[in-house]
């Protein structure tokens, strides 16, 4: 019974209530830093490392924060981690540090992180929130990913540097400039929202068909 | 789409009058383009014919994709898809890889009005949405013009044409500017009789301004097109470039050449008085009208690109429910506007 409630709490943050095609949060980055699936990876690998920090200290210290300061309290601990990922990246990929530029130190204000914080991690064990936590940055790093695929192939040629066409490839430059960042999400919003309704759909029927069944 | 004067349309007692349909509407738009599009086989030859019959055909294609099975018959009835793959075709330069076209004409139809509901619903004129889709993705294809080939080559086709879809096209004519590209990069005019005739490089339909101005007054005469949009585009763009030119004739060209150059007349009649995305108010398309004229010519003596008319009609697209909330009339016998 546990471990299956355990396992809830990370499948959700993945597809159910994946915070970027249900929640729609997290934004900025999401249509910033998805020109190439390399920084698409970087940048939700970043976000899980703050997400799954963060989640973890607030969860271990929910019962000794004040309810009044608790917001300033999350930014701090947040922040916290954001400067450790932003000095770790500076070190050790700087290439892609330099090209994610502001948006590292902006992780700091990813809605998404801060709501985990106030909506889960604050009234919940630290195992469950770990695992939220793990769950949703998955979520948000698929995205990014998908996101940052769609956009490195049509507007490269390429995926992860490597060249996926030959040399006549003529790229799609509108897709890795800023409006083929909102006509991708846009596009994949739509598709996610049509999997959604066909899929309730068809459950219905499958539960209209039992019931005449019976 | 009728007159939008508010006193010719006050009837009390039942008349019969047969109003103006929107296939019907979208029928006129066709006979005024024929010409045109006669003129661009003229000068452009086969390649032409090819590009509009791709055009057309994604645009009706994406519109029977997306529309459901039960309304197919009568969304596609009434033509606004053809005439949309149409005029994009229209604004297209003559050697574009046909892959491109019919992309356009999906992004078009697609992203630019089936997204929005369908005929009706959408904000910005579909044909230039997938005009604007092209030019940002393929920045260089859309702006590679050849000069027209005549008569004579009409059957000369540009290999560029045949690209495979996602590939580079290889030009083998010589490209040549446009009269706008002269003017910006050179400072190098063309004659108006060659403006008007259309025998310059440009987009398939942009060329001939006397067969664009032919066109405009059958659909006014036809009560097609509110000329006050028109109009107002022509006044605002003469003036400004009269003003621009009287300061600086050597680095402006003369109001005659603003008009009749590029996609202004092919914007102004055939783009702007699109219904769907133009004030209704009487007051609302003089404003509408007066702001394209402004920022096209804005665009085009200021802005990095020679010719501004698609980015202009766009941009007032987007006033225009703004416009028509402003512009309201107001309610006989009530003082103050109702809002």
């Amino acid at each position: 019974m546990k471990d299956q409630n355990a396992y809830e709490e990370f499948i959700k943050g993945v597809w159910r209530d994946n915070p970027v095609f249900v929640q729609v949060l997290g934004m900025c980055p999401m249509l910033a830093v998805t020109n190439s699936a390399i920084n698409a990876i970087v940048m939700g690998a970043a976000t899980l490392f703050v997400l799954v920090g963060s989640s973890f200290l607030v969860a271990s210290f929910k019962n000794l924060i004040p309810k009044q300061v608790r917001i300033s309290l999350y930014v701090i601990i947040i922040a916290t981690f954001v400067t450790v990922a932003d000095y770790t990246l500076l070190a050790l990929l700087p290439k892609v540090h330099k090209e994610l530029g502001a948006f590292i130190p902006l992780i700091v204000a990813n809605c998404m992180i801060l709501g985990r914080q106030e909506a889960f991690a604050s009234r919940h064990s630290i195992r469950f929130a770990v695992l939220d936590a793990l769950g949703m940055s998955s979520g948000f790093m698929l995205a990014l990913l998908a996101l940052g695929s769609v956009r490195e192939i049509l507007g490269s040629g390429s995926l992860f540097n490597v060249p996926l066409f030959g040399a006549d490839f003529e790229p799609w430059v509108i897709m890795i400039l800023p409006p083929g960042g909102f006509l991708t999400l846009g596009l994949l919003l739509l598709f996610f929202n049509w999997v959604t309704a066909r899929r309730a759909a068809f459950l219905e029927q499958v539960a209209a068909a039992e019931r005449e069944g019976l | 789409m009728a007159s939008k004067d508010p006193h010719l349309l006050l009837q009390s007692a039942p008349m019969l009058r047969q109003g103006l349909t929107t296939p019907q509407a979208m029928r006129d738009v066709l006979y005024a383009l024929t010409p045109i599009v006669l003129a661009a086989l003229w000068f452009f030859g086969l390649g032409a014919l090819l590009l509009l019959l791709v055009s057309v055909a994604g645009a009706v294609l994406t519109e029977w994709v997306f529309t459901p099975p039960e309304r197919r018959r009568e969304a596609l009835a009434d033509n606004s898809a053809a005439l949309t793959g149409l005029l994009l075709a229209l604004t297209l330069p003559p050697a574009l890889p046909l892959w491109m076209a019919f992309l356009g004409a999906v992004v078009a139809v697609g992203l630019g009005k089936v997204i929005w509901g369908g005929l009706g619903g959408n904000l910005f004129n579909p044909a230039l949405v997938g005009r604007a889709f092209l030019l940002g993705t393929f920045p260089i294809a859309m702006t590679t013009w050849v000069s027209p080939v005549g008569p004579d080559g009409f059957f000369d086709l540009s290999s560029s044409l045949f690209a495979l879809p996602f590939h580079a096209p290889a030009y083998d004519a010589v490209s040549s500017a446009t009269p706008l590209g002269l003017m910006k990069f050179q400072q190098q005019g063309t004659d108006i009789s060659r403006l008007l005739i259309g025998n310059t490089s440009g987009s398939l339909g942009e060329t001939s301004g006397l067969l664009l101005v032919l066109g405009g007054l059958y659909l006014w005469l036809r009560r097609d097109l509110d000329w006050r949009i028109p109009a107002g585009i022509f006044a605002a763009a003469g003036l400004f470039s009269l003003i621009l030119f009287l300061v600086d004739g050597s680095r402006f060209p003369n109001p005659f050449f603003t008009l009749f150059s590029g996609g202004l007349l092919l914007g102004a009649i055939y783009m702007a008085t699109d219904p769907v995305t133009s004030p209704v108010t009487p007051r609302g398309a003089w404003i509408f009208g007066l702001g394209i004229g402004l920022l096209a010519v804005l665009i085009r003596m200021f802005g990095g690109f020679p010719e501004g008319m698609m980015y202009a009609i766009l941009l007032m697209n987007a006033a225009t429910p703004l416009i028509d909330r402003y512009t309201q009339p107001r309610v006989f016998g009530r003082k103050e506007r109702s809002r």
